[in-house]
C-alpha cells in the first residue's frame, strides 16, 4: 500500500494563552512512501517525526494537508478505520493479559464479515507469533518478558490484523545495544517477509541507515532532505543533514573561496571552480582524509586511537567548529602518534561547502 | 575509644528515642487498650466498676456465648451485615461510573471533583440530619400543620408514587434501611471516586490508543482494559469499603439519633458498634469487649476473603 502525504501541517495551540505562540509541528510535509517499503522518519527530539506518524496513524488530526492510502484519502478517517498497526515506543502492551490474549485482542474486536472463529483466531495468532518468533512464550505476561520480547509482541499484536501500514515508534528506543542491533535485523526481516509498507521513527541515524530504503531527514517540523541512505550521506543538502548523519560525525571548519582556491582557516586545501570568492563553510566526512607529507592542511596531532582495520586520528585546528577534528585512516598508512603535526590531503567527493547564513550546499568542481 | 563506643552504643538507641513519643502513646492509647479488650472479654461478667470495688474475675467465655445468644446482639448483627452487603458494591459500582464519567470530560474536571468530594469533608451527623429532614413527613401525621411530606416524598409525588412514611414513628423496616442505604452510599462515594479516579488517571494513556488502533468497542474498553487495570485499586476501595460498613453507627445516629430507630421502634436499626457502645453505656465492660472481638473476628474473615478473592483477580 503505497501512503501519500501532501502539505501535511500540524499546528499545536499555544499553551501560554498570553503569548498566543503557536507550534507548529509539521510544516508541509509532501512526501510519497512507495509501496512494500521501509521508510525511517529521522529527526532529532521535537523535529515532528512523531507527529507525522501520529498523524498517519490517525491518532492526530493534521491541521491541513490530506493523507492517502492508495487511492483512497483516510485523511477524514479514525484510526480504527485505516487499517494500520501501531508499534509503540514503550510498546503498551496490556500488562494484565497474556502474550496470547494480546495478540488475539484486535481479532476479537473485528466484527460483521471480517469477524473469525476461535479456531482461525488462534491459528493467525500463532502464525504472527511465529513469525516474530515468539511462539514459546504465548502463556507469558508482559512482565515476564524481557525488553526484546515484549517488542515482538508489540509487533505481533500489530501485525495480527494484517493492517495495510505498519508504524513503528521509536522501536529501538528502549533497547540495550546489543538487542537494539538484533532487533533492527529483525524488523527488516519481518517487513521483507510481510512486505507491508511500514514507517519508523527514529533518532538515532545510525539505526536509519542501516535499515531503511528510504529516509526522511526533518528538523522544526520541516523535511530537509528524502533518499536512500547513501544518498543523503553522499549528498546532503544542507549542514545540518550533513552533521546528524555519520559516526563519527562530520568534520566542520570555517573556511573561504579566494580565486578558486578552497582556504580552511589559512591553509590553501583544495583548487576547486564554480564558486564565487566569499567565507563558506568546509565539512570533511571522517574519512574524506587522507595522509600526505606533502599535504597543505596542517593539524595538531592530539592522539591516535586504535581500531584495528582503522585508526582514529584526534587533532586541532584553529578553523574547526568541533572541539576535535576526528578522521578514519587506513591502518597501514602508518600514523606517527609522536609527531606534534599531521598533514592531511582531502579527497574531494568527501568535502561538501555550505552558504555561511543559509547553510545550504554549494556545488563545486575540482579543477 | 571509650567515648566512641558510647557513641556507638548512642546511635544504636538513638533511634529508639525518637521514636519513644509516638511507641508511648501508641502503647498507651493503643496497645494497652488491645491487650485489656481481651482480658476483659474472657473474664466471667466483668465490669470496671466491679473490679474497682474488688470484685476477683474468674476467667471464661462467659461473654461469648452471652452476647451471642442476645436477640439484640444478633439483630445488630443482621442489621450490620444487611448494610455492608448493600451499600460496598452499590457505592462501589457508582463511584466507578461516576469516576469513569469524571475522567472522560475535560473542562470543569478539577470544579467537578470538588463538587464530589465535599461530603468527604462534612460531618456525618450533620448530613445525616439533612438526610432526616428531606426524607421525613411531619406534615401527613399532623394534619393541623402545614402539608409537608418531605423533599424526597415531593419529588416522588411528581411521578405519582404516595407519600411513604419513610423514618417515622409507624415506619416500615425496609423504608428504613431504604434511607440508610442511599445516605451511606452517598457518604462513601467522594472517598471511592477519589481513590478510582487517581487510579484512572495513572493508567497510560497509551493502552487506550492502542485499544482504539485496534478499533475496540467503549465497552470492550472498559470492561477488558479500564477494569483490570483499576483492579488494585477497586480491591482497595472494596476491602476499606467493607471495614467501614462493619464499623457503622453514626450514620445512623445522624438520621433516627440515639434512639437507633424511628419513634416506637427504639434499637431496631441497632448496629454492632452500636451495640458495644450500649453495652459499654450499661456497665458490661465484658460483653462489650467480647462483642468488639466478635466485630474484630467477622471483619478479619472478610477481609481475608477479599484479600484472597483479589489476589486471584487483580492485575498488580
Amino acid at each position: 500500500m503505497k501512503v501519500e502525504l501532501q502539505n501535511l501541517t500540524k499546528i499545536f495551540p499555544s499553551r501560554n494563552k498570553k503569548s498566543g505562540e503557536e507550534v507548529i509541528a509539521v510544516n508541509d510535509f509532501t512526501f510519497t512512501i512507495p509501496d512494500g517499503k521501509l521508510v525511517g522518519l529521522l529527526g532529532p527530539s521535537g523535529c515532528g517525526k512523531s507527529t507525522t506518524l501520529y498523524m498517519i496513524s490517525g491518532l492526530q488530526q493534521p491541521s491541513s494537508g490530506r493523507i492517502f492510502f492508495g487511492d483512497e484519502d483516510v485523511t477524514d478517517l479514525s484510526p480504527e478505520n485505516r487499517g494500520i498497526g501501531l508499534v509503540f515506543q514503550n510498546y503498551a502492551l496490556y500488562p494484565h493479559m497474556t502474550v496470547k490474549q494480546n495478540i488475539l485482542f484486535p481479532l476479537q474486536n473485528l466484527k460483521g464479515k471480517d469477524k473469525m472463529t476461535k479456531q482461525e483466531m488462534l491459528d493467525r495468532a500463532l502464525e504472527a507469533a511465529k513469525l516474530v518468533q515468539i511462539d514459546e512464550l504465548m502463556d507469558r505476561k508482559p512482565s515476564e518478558l524481557s525488553g526484546g520480547q515484549q517488542q515482538r509482541v508489540a509487533i505481533a499484536r500489530a501485525l495480527v490484523k494484517m493492517p495495510r501500514v505498519l508504524l513503528l515508534d521509536e522501536p529501538l528506543s528502549n533497547l540495550d545495544a546489543r538487542l537494539r542491533l538484533q532487533t533492527r535485523e529483525e524488523i527488516r526481516r519481518i517487513q521483507k517477509e510481510t512486505g507491508i509498507t511500514t514507517v519508523f521513527v527514529t533518532h538515532d541515524q545510525e539505526e536509519a541507515m542501516s535499515i531503511s530504503d528510504m529516509i526522511v531527514v526533518m528538523k522544526l517540523g520541516v523535511v530537509q532532505q528524502v533518499g536512500k541512505p547513501q544518498e543523503i550521506y553522499d549528498d546532503p543538502t544542507n549542514l545540518f543533514v550533513a552533521k546528524f548523519l555519520g559516526t563519527p560525525p562530520i568534520n566542520v571548519f570555517r573556511g573561504k573561496v579566494v580565486m578558486d582556491m578552497l582556504y580552511i582557516g589559512e591553509d590553501p586545501v583544495m583548487k576547486i571552480k564554480g564558486v564565487e570568492d566569499k567565507d563558506v563553510y568546509v565539512a570533511v566526512r571522517p574519512e574524506g582524509f587522507e595522509l600526505n607529507p606533502k599535504g597543505k592542511f596542517v593539524c595538531e596531532l592530539s592522539n591516535v586511537e586504535v581500531m584495528g582495520r582503522d585508526v582514529s586520528v584526534v587533532s586541532r585546528h584553529e578553523a574547526s567548529i568541533n572541539p576535535v577534528i576526528r578522521s578514519i585512516i587506513n591502518a597501514d598508512s602508518g600514523v606517527d602518534a609522536t609527531a606534534t603535526n599531521v598533514k592531511f590531503s582531502l579527497k574531494p567527493h568527501k568535502v561538501f561547502l555550505f552558504d555561511t547564513e543559509t547553510e545550504e550546499r554549494i556545488p563545486f568542481e575540482v579543477k | 575509644m571509650k567515648e566512641f563506643l558510647i557513641k556507638i552504643k548512642f546511635d544504636k538507641w538513638k533511634g529508639w528515642l525518637y521514636l519513644s513519643p509516638a511507641i508511648v502513646l501508641l502503647l498507651v492509647f493503643t496497645g494497652w487498650p488491645i491487650v485489656n479488650t481481651l482480658r476483659m472479654a474472657f473474664l466471667e461478667d466483668y465490669s470496671s466498676l466491679g473490679e474497682l470495688s474488688g470484685t476477683v474475675y474468674s476467667f471464661g467465655i462467659g461473654n461469648f456465648s452471652k452476647v451471642l445468644q442476645y436477640k439484640k446482639f444478633l439483630d445488630t448483627l443482621t442489621n450490620t451485615m444487611l448494610l455492608c452487603v448493600l451499600t460496598v458494591p452499590l457505592s462501589t459500582l457508582l463511584a466507578l461510573v461516576i469516576a469513569v464519567c469524571l475522567n472522560a470530560i475535560k473542562p470543569l474536571q478539577k470544579f467537578l471533583q470538588t463538587i464530589f468530594f465535599l461530603p468527604y469533608v462534612t460531618n456525618s451527623i450533620a448530613i445525616g440530619m439533612v438526610f432526616a429532614a428531606m426524607f421525613n413527613i411531619i406534615g401527613v401525621h399532623n394534619a393541623a400543620g402545614p402539608e409537608t411530606v418531605g423533599i424526597i416524598n415531593n419529588i416522588l409525588g411528581l411521578f405519582g408514587v404516595e407519600p411513604i412514611n419513610w423514618i417515622n414513628a409507624g415506619s416500615d423496616y425496609w423504608a428504613n434501611i431504604a434511607v440508610l442505604v442511599v445516605y451511606i452510599v452517598w457518604d462513601a462515594l467522594p472517598f471511592k471516586i477519589l481513590i478510582l479516579l487517581g487510579g484512572l488517571q495513572s493508567v497510560n494513556k497509551q493502552y487506550y490508543e492502542a485499544a482504539k488502533i485496534d478499533s475496540t468497542s467503549k465497552l470492550r474498553v472498559f470492561t477488558r482494559i479500564t477494569v483490570p487495570l483499576l483492579s488494585p485499586m477497586l480491591a482497595y476501595v472494596v476491602i476499606t469499603g467493607f471495614i467501614g460498613g462493619f464499623k457503622e453507627y453514626s450514620s445512623i445516629v445522624g438520621i433516627f439519633g440515639e434512639g437507633m430507630g424511628p419513634a416506637g421502634a427504639d434499637g431496631r436499626l441497632n448496629t454492632m458498634v452500636g451495640f458495644i457502645y450500649d453495652a459499654l453505656a450499661e456497665q458490661h465492660h465484658g460483653r462489650a469487649s467480647a462483642a468488639a472481638l466478635i466485630l474484630f473476628g467477622i471483619i478479619f474473615i472478610v477481609t481475608m476473603i477479599n484479600l484472597y478473592v483479589s489476589k486471584k483477580k487483580t492485575h498488580y
